[in-house]
């Protein structure tokens, strides 16, 4: 088997609110509470969620670009964590960072030859030459033409931006991709495209990704496993297959019924999720999905289920199941 | 790869030989469709000729004095007449370019140098720097702007250098706070957030990134604060605190000429008028940039 690659444990980034006259902490919000995983070399773990589900926060933490509150993250056995910010920014020759919104990710005064190169100068890889040489190959790589190199990003439509924003982030061969919401910006269309080059790519140069998506019917092709987020916290994580096939979380399975499938005769139970996100400053006690469960026991409302692993590799935080397991013990 | 070099095709723009249009070259050719913008451009373009050329084309020196010839109404042999020593205003006055515009350029850009270094801190790192620089510019906004020039001026002695490193200190603030608020917004951009996930130093994200993106409301407010710099100049000229007679500085000329205000309004009108035409270029400039530069005004 292939080695761990990144591995990430009881990682928390609370984010203080600040109030009143004096300036006080008067509240936080827990957007990451805990979160335990990891990827292999070569894999694709899929983070899924709710806008505010701290998944895009996840991201950041992981490179290092906000600092967590409390956990680490360990790549390539080095724990980032614990480096100085001159050392973790050397990290980033080998872990890249793909963007959501490609309007908003490229620089708009400069061209896409100096912002393909800037990686390069940043880590100081090859001279002027060798750089030109490698912005073009990159280009041809992700779908464009070498002379695209002498345009400015708004002269491009989104889903080209987004091949530029793919194209940065492999400008220094890194091997670990952290894509947040890389398709949620474009067309559907577009979306099919950018999905087949991230998939080649990974083919082609080995890179593990960790994908960011809202949208579970978007990762499902992508993803060798995929973790499904709720307030800050994994609610269930398993293979993709496994995952797809037989969810046992009910936020997981409402989601899946929320996929649309491409075929009208096919009627199928829909799982409707009532009310909307709670207030993440102020999290419901227990399990903090049971204002929106519709198999919610009593105690769910006062006892915060842990992640436990039901079948091999499938873990799921909820009551439903610890109970059946303890009876299935007994 | 196949798969994507087919998806790809109707993505590829119409023609390889497609115009490159960088930020400044769209910016260029709006500017150049206004015409005001343009006769502001021109304007300005003909005093800065006037100035660097002024030792050439002016037809008399600053200096020569002609005591049988002064306060002479407007000739033929002087254009636009003599002051009270018998020098010639138009000479003075072309002189007086080189000087006014001198002042108003250098001391704006000193105040864009100091107050992008402070407004850039201020705004990037915000906490306690910002804290710190943004209450020293409520300080120094708190002065009515001239006369906090003038006292700068009396505690380094009177002279045109002082007057310009005056001018220069109390329009720091100006830039100061217009850069810290637009770099407050720059650094929320998803691409300074991809500039740090390369792994780029502050340095250089500071002067690469959010700088060049940064930079456009400053030079608007950088060409409409020459003209203001250069009016400031004239009123410490005009009060003695700026340049020292006999240097031909417009505002001195309008204080040395203020006694013949009725028997000769020639050795006021024109200088003043000077003034007027410089600062009128300039804003005009200035406005034209704004609506050149501004991202709103897109199409």
């Amino acid at each position: 088997m292939s080695k761990t690659l990144l591995q990430v444990h009881n990682l928390k980034k609370h984010f203080p609110i600040y109030g009143g006259i004096l300036n006080k902490k008067v509240g936080e919000v827990k957007a990451v509470d805990g979160l335990t995983f990891s990827v292999k070399e070569g894999e694709t773990l899929s983070l899924v969620g709710e806008s505010g589900c701290g998944k895009s926060t996840t991201g950041r933490l992981i490179m290092q670009l906000i600092e967590p509150t409390d956990g680490s993250v360990i790549f390539e056995d080095q724990s980032l964590t614990e480096l100085s910010k001159k050392q973790v920014r050397l990290t980033r020759e080998r872990m890249q960072m793909i963007f959501q919104d490609p309007y908003a990710s490229l620089n708009p005064r400069h061209s896409v030859q100096k912002i393909l190169e800037e990686p390069l100068i940043v880590h100081g890889i090859g001279s002027k030459e060798e750089r030109k040489q490698r912005v073009k190959e990159m280009l041809e790589v992700v779908g464009l033409s070498s002379y695209h190199a002498k345009r400015y990003p708004h002269q491009f439509s989104g889903g080209q931006r987004q091949r530029i924003g793919i194209a940065r982030a492999l400008m220094t061969k890194p091997k670990l991709i952290i894509a947040d919401e890389p398709v949620s910006a474009l067309d559907v269309s577009i979306q099919a495209q950018v999905l087949n080059l991230l998939q080649d790519l990974q083919k082609k140069f080995q890179l593990t990704y960790i994908f960011i998506a809202h949208d579970l019917g978007v990762v499902r092709h992508i993803s060798k496993s995929v973790a499904v987020m709720y307030l800050g916290r994994i609610v269930e994580i398993a293979d993709s297959e496994t995952l797809y096939n037989g969810a046992l979380h009910p936020y997981t399975k409402a989601l899946l019924s929320s996929v649309p499938i491409p075929d009208p005769t096919i009627q199928k139970e829909s799982i409707p999720l009532s009310g909307d996100l709670p207030d993440p400053s102020k999290p419901p006690q227990g399990c903090a999905f049971h204002s929106r469960c519709e198999a919610c026991m009593d105690v769910c409302k006062t006892q915060k289920p842990t992640l436990m692993e039901v079948e091999k590799d499938h873990y799921v935080a909820c009551h439903l199941y610890e109970e059946d397991k303890q009876f299935n013990d007994k | 790869m196949s798969q994507v070099a087919e998806n790809q095709s109707p993505l590829q723009p119409s023609s390889q030989h497609d115009e490159v249009v960088s930020p400044w070259l769209d910016a260029w050719r709006k500017f150049r469709k206004n015409k005001l913008a343009l006769f502001g451009a021109i304007t300005v373009i003909f005093f800065i000729i006037l100035g660097i050329l002024s030792p050439w084309i002016a037809p008399q020196g600053i200096n020569d004095q002609n005591m049988a010839n002064t306060l002479q109404a407007p000739s033929s042999s002087h254009l636009l007449g003599t002051d009270d020593f018998g020098r010639d205003v138009l000479s003075r006055i072309i002189h007086g370019a080189r000087i006014s515009l001198w002042v108003g350029f250098l001391s704006v850009v000193g105040s864009i140098v100091m107050g992008c270094l402070l407004g850039i801190l201020a705004g990037y790192y915000g906490r306690w720097v910002d804290t710190i620089i943004s209450r020293l510019f409520d300080i120094m906004l708190a002065f009515p702007s001239i006369l906090l020039a003038i006292t700068i001026v009396a505690v380094l002695g009177p002279s045109l250098q002082n007057a310009l490193i005056a001018i220069a200190i109390i329009n720091v603030p100006n830039f100061g706070r217009l850069i810290r608020s637009k770099v407050l917004s720059v650094k929320q951009e998803e691409y300074i957030m991809a500039a740090k996930a390369i792994g780029m130093k502050d340095s250089r994200l500071l002067m690469k990134h959010i700088l060049p993106n940064s930079i456009s409301p400053i030079i608007v407010q950088g060409t409409l604060s020459i003209g203001t710099a250069i009016i400031e100049a004239a009123a410490l000229g005009f009060l003695g605190l700026g340049a020292q007679p006999p240097q031909p500085e417009w505002g001195q000329m309008l204080a040395e000429s203020k006694a013949y205000i009725t028997t000769a309004p020639w050795t006021m009108i024109f200088p003043g008028l000077a003034i007027m035409l410089t600062v009128l270029g300039f804003n005009l400039m200035g406005d034209g940039l704004r609506d050149a530069l501004d991202p709103k005004m897109k199409h």
